[in-house]
């Protein structure tokens, strides 16, 4: 393998995570690298989610949250003094597990990420949310509606708004939560070429439910289990020798 | 029996929730009913759009419709942007702990239970004699300054140490080239003649600086609006509260995730979806401020005037008021009558006209969120 191939954009690093009182993460160590896709899975409750929103520090939002250990973008620590989370945020999308598009039309949904950036050529903001919306694989159904409001969408449709939203403010690192929970199989599929075509601009980290679906897009996998990083390495590795027998029941079905 | 009594129970449990809303709907009824077959003969265009005459007892009401409506306008203009300023600091950047915050709490519940009345004498002590006599202060300062320039220019009667008479003084101060002291000449009429006919220059300066030109430290439209907005205030503080508390976490974190700053968040995503809420609060506060009285009656409320007021100083009718005047200081209760029933609809309508376009205008910008 070429050695560009392993470059590191985010490694985390003994990274531990507190809801007040309960520990949601234990010590995490693991890198991701760049132009890869690094699929997360484990059990419902594990700290998936909250590890991902560690990375672009959303969870800084919730009270009583507690984080220790580093998680590096680049080589610099994003808890480290003097850094901008407003930057790095711009830099380090992210599709939410729930979708949460804007009360607003689909287009300022879409133009909303680059006008906060400064984007305000009315041309240039088209072009955007068009590339956007045909990167999620939406442009199709919606072109002729895109300025009604995007809560008159499918759930599904809903989605694919907010995957061409983060999208469309070109982040280096695209952080994505179960972003195929509500879509339908040919949707997926698009979502999932998207993924692969995204791959070779961002560093992409996905969660999923999906075994199938890791297995098919992700280059490297990491099993969570209670907010343990139970295993980590190529997919194609732990999908079909994982080591820990954790792993094995869980990507089997045999797992409780 | 027994069972005789708990049927009567549950006839009760039934019926009292229907008797209460059923005297609730009757009483508005009666009222706006009332008032309306009494009043609507007497609402004429003369009415509407005549001063009152006669010492109240005839002419219309216009000055007391411009009053009022200016009034509320201006309370909202200042009780809105501040109450929702406030909200959305305790909302979204007080941190719940904050000392400060909880002093703001306090002191807006506080607020919120003070009587009327007591606003009006606060209005009275603080706006007026406080901050306006204050105001009157600095420009009188300003003003005898240039009193100093003309009474010490080489033109004057009592310019250096001469000593001049009191009508020397008057005549060169009408024709000073400056002018800002011609209208003020004729004060000196009221200064002690004969005995102490002459004066200097600094016996003039000391005589003017005693009579300080009331012109914001008296009662006036400000006062009475700002008044009112403090009146007002915990109503819209806690209602916006309430509306922006209701903007879902998800969306102001998908604003946050595409790299917006917490200003821009609120600013774009917070506010424009508590928007109906805002209004909401402004509504209940116009509502609430249209109607009270006690606190303008120490703050701008006059008794009669032929106009609306023109300047943010000028007194003012207001509807409520004029109601209370006509009621119970009229010289000719009589003749009044017809005239209370008027104001009262004429009140009412104005009332429900405002809410009612403010709830046209919420779920308007309501479809246009969701459609
Ligand atoms: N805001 C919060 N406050 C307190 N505890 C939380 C909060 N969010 C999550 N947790 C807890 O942290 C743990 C990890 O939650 P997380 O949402 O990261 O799980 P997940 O792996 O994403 O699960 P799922 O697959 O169901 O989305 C859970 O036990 C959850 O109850
Ligand atoms: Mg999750």
């Amino acid at each position: 393998m070429a050695k560009e191939e392993y470059q590191t954009k985010i490694r985390s690093q003994d990274l531990s995570l507190f809801y007040g009182e309960k520990q949601a993460l234990r010590n995490i160590s693991l890198d991701m690298y760049a132009n890869k896709v690094t699929a997360f899975i484990g059990p419902s409750g594990c700290g998936k989610s909250t590890f991902i929103r560690t990375l672009n520090r959303m969870n800084d939002l919730i009270a009583g949250v507690k984080i220790t250990g580093s998680a590096f973008i680049d080589g610099i620590d994003v808890y480290g003094p003097g850094i901008n989370v407003v930057n790095l945020r711009k830099r380090v999308g992210m599709v939410f597990q729930k979708s949460n598009p804007f009360p607003k039309s689909i287009y300022e949904n879409i133009a909303y990420g680059p006008k906060v950036n400064g984007i305000t050529k009315k041309s240039d903001l088209d072009d955007i949310v068009e590339t956007s919306l045909r990167g999620a694989a939406l442009w199709n159904e919606v072109s002729d509606r895109l300025h009604s409001s995007a809560l008159a969408l499918s759930g599904g449709q809903q989605q694919r708004v907010c995957i061409a939203r983060a999208i469309a403010v070109n982040p280096e690192i695209l952080l994505m939560d179960e972003p195929c929970s509500a879509l339908d199989p040919i949707s997926t599929m698009k979502i999932e070429e998207l993924i692969c075509e995204l791959k070779a601009n961002y560093t992409i980290v996905i969660v999923t439910h999906n075994m199938q679906q890791a297995a098919r897009v992700s280059d490297y996998t990491a099993f969570f289990y209670i907010g343990e990083l139970v295993e980590f390495g190529q997919t194609k590795n732990i999908f079909t020798k994982p080591v820990k027998t954790q792993t094995e029941d869980y990507i089997t079905g045999r797992f409780g | 029996m027994r069972e005789h009594r708990k049927s009567f129970i549950g006839f009760l449990a039934m019926r009292l929730p229907m008797l209460a809303t059923l005297l609730i709907i009757l009483t508005i009824v009666l009222i706006i009913g009332d008032f309306f077959f009494a009043g609507i003969g007497h609402v004429t265009w003369e009415f509407l759009t005549q001063p009152p005459r006669n010492a109240n007892t005839e002419g219309g009401i216009l000055p007391a419709i411009i009053g009022t409506a200016e009034l509320v306008l201006l309370m909202s203009l200042a009780a809105v942007p501040v109450g929702t300023i406030t909200a959305i600091y305790l909302t979204e950047y007080a941190r719940q702990t904050s000392i400060f915050a909880r002093i703001i709490r306090f002191a807006v519940n506080t607020l919120a239970g003070v009587p009327s009345v007591v606003f009006g004498l606060f209005g009275l002590g603080f706006f007026i004699q406080t901050v306006g006599g204050q105001m009157d202060q600095v420009r009188w300062d300003q003003r005898m300054k240039s009193l100093h320039a003309v009474i010490a220019a080489p033109a004057s009667p009592v310019a250096g140490n001469h000593i001049a008479t009191v009508a020397l003084v008057q005549t060169y101060l009408q024709k000073a080239d400056n002018g800002d002291w011609t209208d003020q000449a004729t004060k000196l009429n009221g200064f002690p003649r004969g005995t102490v006919a002459r004066v200097n220059a600094d016996i003039v300066e000391r005589y003017f600086r005693n009579s300080v030109e009331l012109n914001w430290g008296k009662p006036g439209l400000i006062w009475a609006a700002l008044t009112l907005a403090l009146l007002t205030l915990p109503v819209v503080i806690v209602s916006v509260e309430e509306s922006l508390r209701t903007v879902p976490r998800d969306i102001r974190e998908a604003s946050l995730a595409l790299g917006a700053t917490k200003l821009e968040t609120i600013i774009k995503v917070v506010i424009p979806n508590s928007l109906t809420g805002i209004l909401t609060g402004s509504i209940l506060a116009i509502g609430r401020g249209a109607g009270e009285v006690a606190p303008i009656l120490f703050t701008g409320v006059v008794y009669s005037a032929q106009e609306g007021p023109h300047a943010l100083t000028d007194q003012f009718m207001h509807l409520g008021y004029h109601l209370y005047i006509l009621a119970t200081q009229s010289t000719n209760v009589e003749a009044t009558q017809p005239l209370q029933y008027a104001t009262t609809l004429v009140l009412l309508v104005l009332t429900l006209a405002l809410n009612l376009s403010a709830i046209l205008l919420r779920s308007h910008i309501r479809r246009r969120q969701v459609a």
